[in-house]
């Protein structure tokens, strides 16, 4: 579950304020807005990436709001992908199990099971810049999802995506997060997208955010 | 028709441009060369003809090779151990001062190299000397006493280095941010989200995405100590087999009317860094490889 509650959040001159709205458990929420107009913003301040003026986020019932990023158990996919330059598919997957200490046989297993549920197995030793662009996404996505978060964050995660992988993309993303019971918050400025994958649509409307 | 006009004649203009600059460099290599070789034997039997063996025998001239080699890379990894943590600093964070802090951090670029080693001069040659006590550090309120008691910089080896790091280093500072400004800081976010610390995604997300720069601001710091003169000769001095270096070794040769000798090892300079600068760039492209598999 996911929760915000009256939260304000401040990015250089521009604020959005007062934002309420709640994911429940295993439920696929897509946030829509306008460019600008704050959507990436809410999801940073979730993620832990962006301080917090003012409210509370709820991370499975749980007061999240002054925890540093990674202890908030959430999985970040930003737009571009922002994949390693330097690190194998094999890297980015195991980059997460390796931070949080798992052992050896436990990462290398997990590696392995994601890259064949991703479809990126015959990958694994590539780095990002032999990867086209779906391929990323979904390198992106195994690296968020290695950990086991309960909560995912994509921002606009198929933007950048021709029209074949993004319905492929599409498929991933349901059957991943529906078999693993993962709350994701997705952004996007696509309606066309949102009505594809969500359980619940947001919309910001005037600096607030209203349930469509 | 607009898209019927060629375009050769600005492509004609811009390489000339271009290739009057890399001739000029190229014939003043090729003036060195003749006249050093031209000049000067490989060997001669009359004792007192210059050959390469006898000014590559003496041992002023072997001491300075070593001098320059070893205080030149002492000051590439200095300059590299404090740019890449400053380049960081200005390129993720924003502080009051920052803008000072920049233009402060240019001084050295900027100022006459003769004006670097008179300041180095004026800030070292008050440190409190082996016999001075407290009264008289007191007493003596230009020095910072930062510095350990007793040990001589000026007119030392540690001079030579200081004065190139403090010239180098401001190089490499520039190089690291422009560097770390092309990072995305998304990377680092990300690796946060998956439990790194600040210092952590730093380490193994940021230091190996900027490898590259790293190695040029390296290159750029070892080559330009290895090209400094002004502040070594007025902070250090020209002392021969203490504080000579290949470039107080060619003003040397040419105050003492020496110029085979001189044209001889500047050569021998324009020969290391030509060396240091395709193997760093071999090594870069080698690397570049491996972008695409591990």
């Amino acid at each position: 579950m996911v929760k915000v509650e009256n939260l304000t959040v401040r990015a250089g001159n521009f604020e959005i304020s007062d934002v309420n709205f709640e994911i429940p458990d295993g439920k696929y929420g897509v946030l829509m807005g306008k460019t600008g107009c704050g959507k990436t913003t809410i999801l940073e301040a979730i993620c832990g990436l962006k301080n917090v003026v003012g409210g509370k986020i709820f991370v499975s019932e749980i007061n999240v709001t002054a925890l540093p990023a990674g202890a908030r158990g959430i999985g970040f996919v930003p737009q571009d992908g922002s994949l390693f330059t330097t690190k194998t598919v094999r890297k980015h997957l195991a980059f997460g199990p390796r931070v949080h200490g798992w052992k050896r046989e436990k990462v290398a297993g997990r590696v392995k099971d994601l890259a064949e549920d991703l479809g990126i197995a015959h990958l694994l030793d590539r780095k990002p810049h032999g990867l086209s662009g779906g391929e990323r996404q979904r390198v992106s996505l195994g690296r968020a999802l290695a950990v086991k978060p309960g909560v995912l964050c994509l921002d606009e995660p198929l933007s950048a995506l021709d029209e074949d992988t993004h319905a492929e993309m599409v498929d991933l993303l349901k059957r991943l997060t529906a078999e693993n019971d993962i709350t994701v918050l997705h952004i996007t400025h696509s309606r066309r997208e949102a009505e594809q994958v969500a359980d619940l649509q947001f919309r910001i409307e005037d600096g607030k955010v209203v349930q469509m | 028709m607009i898209g019927a006009r060629s375009d050769k004649p600005f492509l004609a203009a811009i390489g000339a441009l271009a290739a009057m600059y890399l001739l000029l460099i190229v014939m003043m290599l090729v003036a060195d060369a003749i006249y050093g070789f031209g000049v000067v034997p490989f060997r001669s039997d009359n004792p007192d003809q210059v050959s390469l063996v006898s000014i590559f025998s003496q041992k002023e001239v072997i001491n300075s090779i070593k001098l320059t080699l070893y205080s030149c890379t002492i000051s590439a990894l200095l300059s590299i151990f404090v740019a890449v943590p400053t380049g960081y600093l200005l390129s993720r964070y924003n502080f009051p001062g920052k803008l000072l802090v920049d233009a402060i951090l240019d001084i050295p670029i900027v100022l006459p190299p003769l004006v670097v080693g008179l300041s180095l001069l004026l800030l070292f040659n008050h440190l409190p000397t082996k016999d001075a006590n407290f009264e008289d550090m007191l007493n003596d309120f230009k020095v910072p006493f930062l510095f350990p008691k007793g040990i001589e910089v000026t007119h030392n080896v540690l001079g030579v280095i200081l004065a190139q790091f403090s010239v180098a280093c401001a190089f490499s500072v520039r190089t690291m941010r422009n560097t770390f400004d092309q990072i995305s800081p998304r990377t680092e976010q990300v690796a946060q989200t998956l439990g790194c610390s600040r210092a952590r995604a730093f380490f193994s997300v940021v230091v190996p995405e900027s490898w590259r720069g790293i190695s040029t601001a390296g290159t750029l710091a070892w080559t330009r100590s290895m090209g400094e003169f002004g502040p070594i000769l007025v902070f250090a001095g020209t002392i021969p087999n203490k504080t000579e270096v290949l470039s107080s070794t060619v003003y040397l040769e040419i105050t003492t009317g020496s110029l085979e000798t001189a044209v001889i090892v500047s050569l021998m300079m324009v020969t290391i860094a030509i060396v240091v600068l395709v193997a760093v760039r071999m090594w870069d492209r080698r690397n570049e490889g491996g972008l695409y598999h591990g």
